[in-house]
């Protein structure tokens, strides 16, 4: 008796050790990792993977696939650029108008596209998208196709000098784990598992009582929220925000680093990011444009890696063995 | 001048010309769509680059081998439709079992792939494409200048629409179509081979994409980007038409086409954003679109 209850505590306690161990591994490793790679490279790879770990959190967990997060992120972008320029807010503040504002996007955009479901809700989103393309295009203070330049990076807390690339790294990673941090929480918590019944039969969960509209457009904001939170910190690494931000290739972009990585896992977008990243500055040299493979990328994937990355390992022998488990389709 | 509502009546009419051309190209692309959603499940976002290749095609024709507008207006379709068939029966044909989201990602990829192919090849600018001989000039109509091409492209269009519309409503291969749409699995086992009607299908949408691109060529420039440009609008007008009928796509998209023209009349900042804000209208009024059936 005491021995079978044993070996369970074993095996419900290894995957626990495992997570640990690979999760340590993976902060040491991006401690270190100004070390080896130029700064800007990896505070554009993180900027991108919670960016997808933000956009995971809706089409992973809630099963919704959004076609338009490009608002939210180059939106914020524009938000917290404009805010820190103009408005002489510190980076924080900055941030935060940048969350705001992207949420309160989300807010409208997921009102109306929630109305519809599936393929529909895709098509929404990706319309709506492209009419606040059109809308910063307009604007004023987006001031056109020259977007808005020369932002600058401040003090963080009025003492840490941002302008430095190491501390501007390390504010990054402070905020990219904060972001993953608050990212599991929500789908750890009861508001998350019902999230998931909802991806899993959006029928059964209507009639189990729950308000699904409420708790979709809830998720959308969320992820909006985060997708901003991105697009923020994107704007004050890079000093400027553009269009290129708020195009519908930038939704169609955050869809494959998330598809390469592994829908529904919650890390997966971040491997799906670097490999985007690195892939697009490798080729940035090159006169060979990135679409190209991008796309191609793109149809492997759903044709035969549907798992990504990070699915194929949970699903292998030995991510198995060490207790992950991946039960998205 | 005649006036209406304050507007010289000239340029209403102009814009109203150009309303209905927009229109004609939204209907055509919409009804593709529609088709190709209809039995297949799959939201085709290739569609656009489809328009695009068909304009290409015209215009290599042309270039390369001295071949016109009128065999190119054949010549196009078909081949475009021959690519098409070929990548159902080889690629999209995988993903039927899964979620519809999966065929909209991987006609993503398709789009992106054609878009980036011919940018690399051709550059992102426009070529012009010459009005054929027997179509050019214009003609005075007494209280506007109508260039005859653009009467033509609306014509030929709306001949075409009513056409499709005709062959899936009354002929025995449109009933096999619709009975598929309904329940493919009965209809298979009455004999029919439904998998190649799968790929008839998408090979007859692509061929509607690509007969559209070639009517415009001669209007807008042949570019690399033109498919992307306005596959997000067409996107629009389907969520606005739903898709649950052939000719609720061709209504909505002339209606559509019309009210932007009109837009660029009365307030022209709001042009090219007049179908988005119908689409949320429509959304808050009738959520199902205009002529769509499902919930």
């Amino acid at each position: 008796m005491t021995l079978t209850l044993e070996l369970q505590n074993q095996k419900e306690r290894r995957p626990i050790v495992a997570q640990t161990v690979f999760l340590g591994a993976g902060l040491v490793l991006l401690l270190l990792a100004p070390l080896f790679f130029y700064p800007v490279f990896l505070m554009k790879i993180l900027c991108f993977a919670l960016f997808a770990c933000a956009f995971n959190l809706l089409l992973g967990y809630t099963g919704l696939l959004s076609f338009g997060h490009a608002a939210f992120f180059g939106g914020a972008a524009y938000f917290t650029a404009h805010a820190v320029k103009e408005g002489g807010l510190p980076v924080e503040f900055g941030l935060l108008v940048g969350v705001a504002g992207a949420a309160l996007l989300g807010a409208v955009i997921g009102f109306f596209a929630i109305r519809r479901q599936g393929i529909y809700f895709a098509m929404i989103t990706l319309a709506l998208a492209q009419m606040f393309y059109f809308f910063c295009l307009q604007a004023e203070f987006t001031h056109g196709e020259d977007g808005i330049q020369s932002v600058p990076r401040g003090h963080l807390f009025g003492f840490i000098d941002l302008s430095q690339s190491s501390n501007m790294y390390y504010f990054v990673l402070a905020v990219f784990v904060i972001g993953i941090a608050v990212i599991w929480r929500i789908i750890n918590s009861p508001f998350g598992m019902i999230l998931k019944s909802i991806r899993e039969n959006e029928t059964r969960a209507i009639s189990l009582g729950y308000s699904v509209r409420n708790y979709k457009l809830a998720a959308f904001v969320m992820s909006a929220a985060l997708t901003g939170l991105a697009g923020g910190l994107k704007a004050l690494v890079f000093q400027f925000a553009t269009l290129t931000d708020v195009g519908w290739q930038m939704s169609g972009e955050v869809i494959l680093m998330t598809l390469l990585g592994g829908i529904g896992t919650l890390i997966g977008p971040l491997f799906g990011a670097a490999l985007v990243v690195t892939l697009q500055n490798y080729l940035a040299t090159s006169e060979f444009p990135v679409t190209i493979i991008t796309g191609v990328v793109f149809m492997v994937c759903v044709l035969l890696f549907r798992r990504g990355i990070v699915g194929e390992f949970y699903n292998s022998r030995l991510g198995r063995r060490l207790g992950f488990e991946h039960r998205h389709k | 001048m005649t006036m209406i509502f304050g507007i010289p009546l000239q340029a209403f009419l102009g814009q109203l010309l150009i309303g209905l051309i927009n229109g004609s190209f939204y209907a055509l692309l919409s009804l593709g769509l529609a088709i190709i959603f209809g039995l297949l499940r799959v939201i085709n976002f290739a569609h656009g680059a489809q328009y695009m290749l068909g304009a290409f095609i015209a215009w290599l024709l042309l270039a390369h081998f001295g071949i016109g507008y009128w065999p190119a207006l054949i010549l196009a379709p078909l081949l475009v439709g021959l690519i098409g068939a070929a990548i159902e029966r080889t690629m999209l044909r995988r993903l039927y079992s899964l979620d519809p989201l999966y065929g909209l990602l991987f006609t993503f990829g398709l789009a992106l792939t054609v878009e980036g192919t011919f940018r690399y090849l051709y550059g992102a600018s426009g070529q012009p494409y010459a009005t054929p001989a027997l179509l050019t000039g214009g003609a005075n109509l007494g209280f506007m200048f109508l260039p005859i091409y653009r009467g033509w492209a609306i014509v030929f269009s709306l001949f075409i629409c009513i056409g499709t519309w005709l062959v899936i409503e009354k002929t025995k291969l449109g009933s096999y179509l619709r009975a598929a749409t309904e329940n493919p699995v009965l209809v298979q086992s009455f004999g029919i081979n439904v998998p190649f009607l799968l790929t008839l299908t998408y090979g007859l949408g692509a061929a509607l994409a690509a007969l559209a691109g070639v009517l415009a060529a001669p209007i807008y420039q042949v570019s690399p980007l033109m498919g992307s440009n306005i596959i997000i609008v067409v996107f629009a007008v389907v969520v606005v038409g739903g898709m649950g009928s052939i000719m609720g796509a061709i209504v909505t998209g002339y209606l559509l086409g019309v009210a932007e023209g009109l837009t660029k009349v009365f307030y022209p900042e709001a042009s090219n954003i007049v179908i988005f804000v119908i689409m949320a209208i429509v959304l808050l009024l009738r959520p199902a679109g205009l002529f769509g059936r499902d919930a």
